[in-house]
């Protein structure tokens, strides 16, 4: 047998740009990496700063309930920084937030996919695109002045049959500017991304199944059981992951109409709770010194989850888009 | 089969070339020996099911003429002629899938024994219930199992039946495919080949036990051999439904159909040209266009 000649080694292909070439090329680099930048610079500055008080709370800052700096008559500041309540209340408010806009959210996203005519569609999408581009503030009052009323007339029914149930208890029946209403306040904010994102993945459902599941005399509900919903369920979870990243750090709307406490309360329909956003703006204004410190520690802690809920959201919605499953 | 009001009669040209003849013919004995395959004396079971005056259009695209046609109960339709011709879109106003497209318009009336399924306050579900589907690209759902795929139709329609595990067998028997999955009813379907998808997809369209399939060129992504299981499946099948199939492929028409008919579009609306027995057409064609396509001239 012959020995056959080695291939030759495949030859790197160059090119020399020409000096305008590259000088375009470099701004265009920088500015696109200023965000990744400007992003990584947040997050080490959140973390120096705040690295102080990690240090000396420890795991007990993520843990710890109190809030305090106290300075004794001999001058000796004792520091007691811990956002463990406003932890519990951060995800508290979320959930609240994410069982009520998701389902809302994703009824939207089927009617503006597979029922609503194309001039509707339309409107109604700008419309809910327009809904994400509204001041928090704006909800913030409005839920205060107009959703809170009627919540907390809700709040009273829940409290009156589902008492036993843990959550839909209370110390007394106190409704006002609970945890409750901010989620529901959340809720109405989260629904333009989770609709965005559903309405997107759904509309990617490959028409053959749709076709299939037709020409089996299926009603349109059962196409949509049948063939969206296991088409577009992961994508789904992934845009509800998004509202979670914004549920998350919410600060104003939140600031608005919830009763800040330093205190972990589970009771979501009693009137006091908290969120780590809005907590470091609560105690912006007057802090000094070491409190100053452990909010950008609170702060830290926020980016860190924040960065994570939406990295995961954006795996899962990425992967079902492209996997076309 | 009654012979379509609009058809055209002109004779057959005079100047046919020694190919094509040998070849057309060759076309034509196969389907003499699919006529003389099937067993006389079997009353047809299945529906008929009539297409008269049906025009379709996409927008303001005139995609189909005038198109009158009877499919007999029990018997197999094979609808040729060259892309865009309108075959497809024909049979897809045949059991209201039609419609889907944005746009999408008709005319004339379909009736399934005797009713116009077009007509006000028809379920159209139930429609389709009646008149199954068999795309050209396998689409069996890719989240549910081999049986929960045979069965899905039922669950769609919400049918009831006594016996599932008989059914789907039954199903899967009649569709050629019982042998390959029976000890894998529990995968998912995603991992069958293109051509057991198929057979797959025929099963599932089986399971609500329609009078008609429809059946839009269904081999047409598919290898030799899976194509040659599927015709076998379509003369099972044919005993006991009516069964109208487009397809690209005259041999498959010679082989499955008992009855052909030719479309064309000269570059307007697609109209169909003429139809008759299967052998006629491929044999003795009456009009000059069919004969230039059977006989390979085009398309």
């Amino acid at each position: 047998m012959t020995q056959r000649p080695t291939p030759p080694a495949p030859r790197e292909i160059t090119t020399k740009p020409r000096l305008s070439d590259r000088i375009f090329r470099g701004t265009v680099t920088g500015f696109g990496m200023a965000s990744l930048v400007i992003l990584t610079l947040i997050g080490l500055f959140l973390a120096l700063r705040g690295f102080q008080t990690f240090k000396h709370e420890g795991f007990h800052f993520l843990t710890g309930v109190k809030w305090e700096s106290v300075t004794s008559d001999a001058g000796k500041v004792t520091n007691n920084f811990g956002v463990g309540a406003m932890l519990v209340g951060t995800v508290l408010i979320a959930t609240v937030a994410l069982i009520v806009g998701v389902p809302l959210s994703v009824l939207c996203a089927l009617y503006l996919t597979f029922y609503a005519p194309e001039r509707i569609k339309k409107i109604m999408v700008s419309v809910v695109d327009l809904m994400a581009a509204f001041p928090s503030i704006l909800y913030g009052l409005w839920g205060f002045f107009v959703l809170m009323p009627m919540v907390q007339y809700w709040a009273g029914l829940l409290f009156k049959y589902l008492r036993w149930i843990p959550v839909f208890n209370a110390p007394q029946p106190f409704f006002e500017r609970s945890p409750f209403v901010a989620g529901m306040v959340l809720a109405i904010m989260i629904i333009p991304i989770v609709t965005s994102v559903s309405r997107e993945i759904f509309a990617q459902t490959p028409l053959d199944r749709i076709q299939a599941a037709y020409a089996l005399g299926a009603t349109r509900w059962g196409m949509i059981k049948t063939v969206v919903f296991p088409f577009g369920s992961s994508g789904v979870v992934g845009g509800a992951m998004l509202g979670l990243g914004r549920a998350f750090g919410e600060t104003v709307a939140v600031f608005t109409v919830l009763n800040i406490v330093f205190k972990v309360n589970l009771h979501i329909l009693y009137g006091m709770g908290g969120n780590v956003a809005s907590m470091i703006i609560l105690k912006w204004g007057e802090a000094v010194g070491d409190e100053t410190k452990a909010l950008l520690a609170a702060g830290f802690i926020l980016f860190v989850l924040t960065l994570l809920v939406n990295m995961a959201a954006n795996t899962i919605v990425k992967r079902t888009l492209k996997s076309g499953k | 089969m009654s012979p379509a009001e609009d058809m055209n009669n002109e004779t057959p040209g005079e100047d046919m070339s020694i190919d094509s003849k040998v070849s057309s013919s060759a076309l034509a004995d196969v389907a003499n020996a699919r006529s003389a395959a099937r067993e006389p004396g079997k009353a047809p079971m299945g529906s008929g099911l009539e297409a008269r005056g049906i025009h379709a259009w996409f927008g303001k695209h005139h995609a189909l003429e005038n198109v009158s046609l009877d499919f007999a109960s029990g018997t197999v339709t094979a609808l040729i002629g060259p892309s865009g011709c309108g075959k497809s879109t024909f049979i897809r106003t045949l059991n209201r899938m039609h419609e889907f497209i944005p746009s999408a318009a008709m005319a004339g009336e379909v009736l399934l024994d005797g009713k116009d399924i077009y007509a006000k306050g028809t379920d159209v579900t139930k429609i389709r219930l009646q008149i199954g589907m068999v795309f050209q690209k396998p689409n069996p759902f890719p989240s549910m199992t081999i049986g929960e795929n045979v069965l899905s139709g039922l669950k769609l329609a919400q049918l009831k039946v006594d016996n599932k595990e008989d059914l789907m067998q039954e199903c899967l028997e009649r569709a050629g495919l019982w042998n390959e999955v029976k000890d894998r009813l529990g995968a998912h379907a995603g991992g069958l080949s293109g051509g057991q998808q198929q057979r797959l997809c025929i099963a599932r369209s089986l399971a609500v036990k329609p009078k008609v399939l429809l059946m839009d060129e269904p081999c047409s992504a598919l290898d030799p051999g899976s194509t040659l299981r599927i015709e076998d499946t379509i003369g099972q099948l044919a005993q006991s439904m009516t069964i109208i199939i487009v397809t690209h492929n005259m041999q498959q028409a010679a082989r499955v159909s008992d009855y052909t008919a030719f479309f064309l579009s000269d570059g307007g609306p697609g109209n169909m040209i003429e139809v008759g027995p299967t052998n006629e057409i491929f044999s003795r064609p009456r009009d000059q266009r069919t004969e230039n396509y059977v006989s390979g001239r085009f398309g």
